[in-house]
């Protein structure tokens, strides 16, 4: 796309998420090997527990210093089981939610930050998964404490966890209507006035991008 | 049945009866459930109570004074700052994420900043003098917030005096902030790249004698508790959570270091030049309330450890810069004290509005624009006085964060609520609780 206005703005400039923003997406390929520090022993001893790894992790990314593991969204349960069992990854540090609107087919995404105490290493896994099947397995079986992070991410992008003991809104009021995180949901807000001038909401200022 | 009470009217629903109790009319409460045959009361504690730390709504299943099931409703303070980040700058995000939990904004602000640093490739850049500002700006910050749960937890179990005195240390903690920021709290003081401008004149010596008068005054707090026999059987053996439970809960902080597990990311996982200094995790293996408090009291002391080591090196850096040298990414303008109050400096605004007009452009660009930061997804974790902070940041490149999520510690341990006070008494859930030391500003974000 070529630049153009001031600033670089591009497009409308409008930044409600209505205006046809274009976003693209940080899309990375897979990482080559070796992936540097622990990173190759993870995926060693991943390979050796589960023997599906190849079928179930679509992509490895090692990015500034993190390794993460895109998982199949049938196999998470399976992959998490290995992870926690075998690699003691012990703890899982929640879940949260990532809309990409322009990625057909792969609008939603789950990102679960793990993290092993005996080993001191930490991993991520990263689920996408389709706006209109927006389902993805629970893994309170497997962390307890994803319970309310499943929750939230749910209340936030509509993701759908399958098992979850009790899905329910967390945050927003039980009747409210939409996910507040995606980025078709408008942001809202009332221009502000001083001295005469006129300031409009966040939203509909220019973006500078 | 008893006459109409306007102050606790009951009505029918398909659940039951459901009263409504303002307070003082307990009597007729009683009346009215003693005609009823179910043992089954469920009550709702909150969100307005004055023993639930906070916004927290605690809906209780009781069998007497026995707690058979525990559930917490949050979200009353829920203010979508990760979505309102999602359409201010990179800079303007720090005067969001400080207000999350509003005592420990430092903690908020430096996870942030880190994240960015860390998408940016700068971390190695930054200045060391940046670093020890923020090391001892977050161990001062722990010990207002250690001085927060341990005063509110000990006033909502009936404790008035050891709150007065929590609060006289954490009024010096403060007046320290103000000295350096600005402000007491929010202060936004740390910035992506460094922190906003240096320690004022004179600063490292007054919170050398600030840190004397604590140490002394902190004996004053644990003798308080610690040699209160009351304190003691409200907290000993109260809400027990061992490693097990922990570990699935994914709990983190004083909670889990409670179970004997030695678990700070401080040493672990150091960040912000932590392995130059020399303290203690402290560690309790009494995996109750008691356990807890007592590992928040320990930690003062190494909190005060590190700032005097933290002093010392800002005593050996005297003059180094507070923010990265790449000026593209560094606030413009040096803020200095006018007349009217913090603003940028004279000569600065002499230089972009008298001399150089590139020097006006690129204040201008900064400033309403701010600076792009490369594609990419990090997660970085930082020791809270409650646990592990972790800012999962994403940027799809452009001057603002595409998407931010706060993985709060205050919001995942609240679930061990249920865990800590199901089977206990009534009484016992405000020390789990308090224990926890939930912040609902950041569990609701």
């Amino acid at each position: 796309m070529t630049e153009s206005g001031m600033f670089g703005a591009r497009g409308t400039g409008d930044t409600s998420g209505y205006g046809g923003l274009v976003r693209t997406p940080a899309s990375t390929g897979s990482s080559e090997r070796p992936y540097g520090g622990y990173f190759d022993e993870v995926a060693d001893d991943l390979e050796r527990a589960y023997p599906e790894f190849s079928h179930a992790i679509e992509r490895v990314v090692v990015d500034r210093g993190e390794l993460t593991l895109h998982v199949k969204r049938e196999k998470l349960v399976e992959v998490s089981l290995v992870l926690r069992d075998s690699l003691k990854f012990e703890m899982c540090m929640g879940v949260s939610g990532i809309h990409y609107p322009n990625n057909t087919g792969r609008e939603l995404v789950a990102v679960y930050p793990l993290l092993s105490m005996t080993k001191n290493r930490r991993v991520r896994l990263e689920v996408s998964v389709s706006d209109s099947d927006a389902h993805i397995p629970s893994l309170v079986e497997v962390w307890a404490g994803n319970n309310w992070h499943e929750r939230e991410t749910f209340d936030m992008f509509g993701i759908i966890f399958d098992g979850h003991p009790g899905l329910t809104r967390i945050l927003m009021p039980d009747d409210w209507q939409g996910h507040p995180q995606r980025k078709d949901y408008a942001l809202g807000g009332i221009p502000v006035e001083y001295k005469g001038a006129t300031t409009p909401p966040p939203s509909d200022r220019r973006s500078y991008k | 049945m008893t006459t109409f009470d306007p102050y606790a009217p009951s009505r029918e629903t398909t659940e039951g009866t459901v009263f409504s109790v303002t307070g003082g009319d307990w009597d007729s409460l009683v009346q009215e459930i003693g005609s009823t045959k179910e043992e089954r009361v469920v009550v709702n504690m909150g969100p307005q109570h004055p023993s639930t730390h906070g916004v927290l709504r605690l809906i209780l299943e009781l069998e007497g004074e026995t707690v058979t099931e525990v559930r917490c409703g949050i979200g009353y303070l829920h203010t979508g700052i990760e979505k309102n980040m999602e359409f201010r700058s990179w800079t303007q995000g720090t005067t969001f994420v400080t207000r999350m939990d509003y005592l420990g904004p430092i903690f908020n602000e430096t996870a942030y900043c880190l994240a960015i640093e860390k998408l940016l490739g700068i971390t190695n850049d930054v200045p060391e003098r940046a670093s020890v500002i923020r090391v001892m700006m977050m161990e001062l910050n722990r010990i207002s917030s250690h001085m927060v749960a341990l005063g509110t937890g000990a006033l909502e179990l009936g404790a008035i005096s050891p709150m007065f005195f929590a609060f006289r240390e954490r009024e010096i903690v403060l007046d320290l902030f103000e000295m350096i920021s600005g402000l007491r709290m929010n202060m936004a003081y740390i910035r992506p790249g460094g922190v906003q401008q240096d320690l004022p004149e004179g600063a490292i010596p007054k919170i050398r004698e600030a840190v004397k008068q604590m140490r002394k005054n902190f004996k004053d707090n644990t003798s308080l508790l610690v040699g209160n026999s009351i304190w003691l059987k409200r907290t000993q053996g109260i809400g027990y959570l061992d490693l097990a439970g922990a570990t699935t809960l994914g709990i983190t902080g004083p909670v889990l270091r409670a179970t004997g597990l030695p678990w700070d990311l401080r040493k672990v996982q150091p960040y912000c030049g932590y392995e130059n200094y020399n303290f203690d995790v402290i560690t309790a293996d009494t995996c109750d309330v008691y356990g807890r408090f007592l590992i928040r009291m320990n930690e003062l002391e190494q909190s005060l450890r590190i700032i005097d080591q933290a002093l010392d090196k800002l005593e050996d850096l005297e003059g180094a810069p507070v923010m990265v040298a790449d000026k593209k990414i560094a606030w413009p303008a040096q803020l200095a004290l006018g007349g009217d109050g913090l603003g940028n400096s004279l000569n600065h605004i002499r230089e972009i509005m008298g001399t150089s007009m590139e020097s006006l452009i690129h204040h201008f660009k900064l400033v309403t624009e701010g600076f792009h930061v490369p594609a990419g997804q990090v997660y970085q974790a930082i020791e809270s006085p409650r646990g592990e902070l972790g800012a999962q940041v994403v940027s799809d490149g452009g001057t603002r964060p595409y998407r931010m999520h706060f993985r709060e510690p205050s919001f995942n341990n609240l679930q061990a609520t249920s865990a800590m006070s199901e089977g206990g008494m009534i009484a016992d859930i405000i020390g789990a609780v308090a224990s926890i030391d939930p912040v609902m500003g950041g569990v609701d974000r």
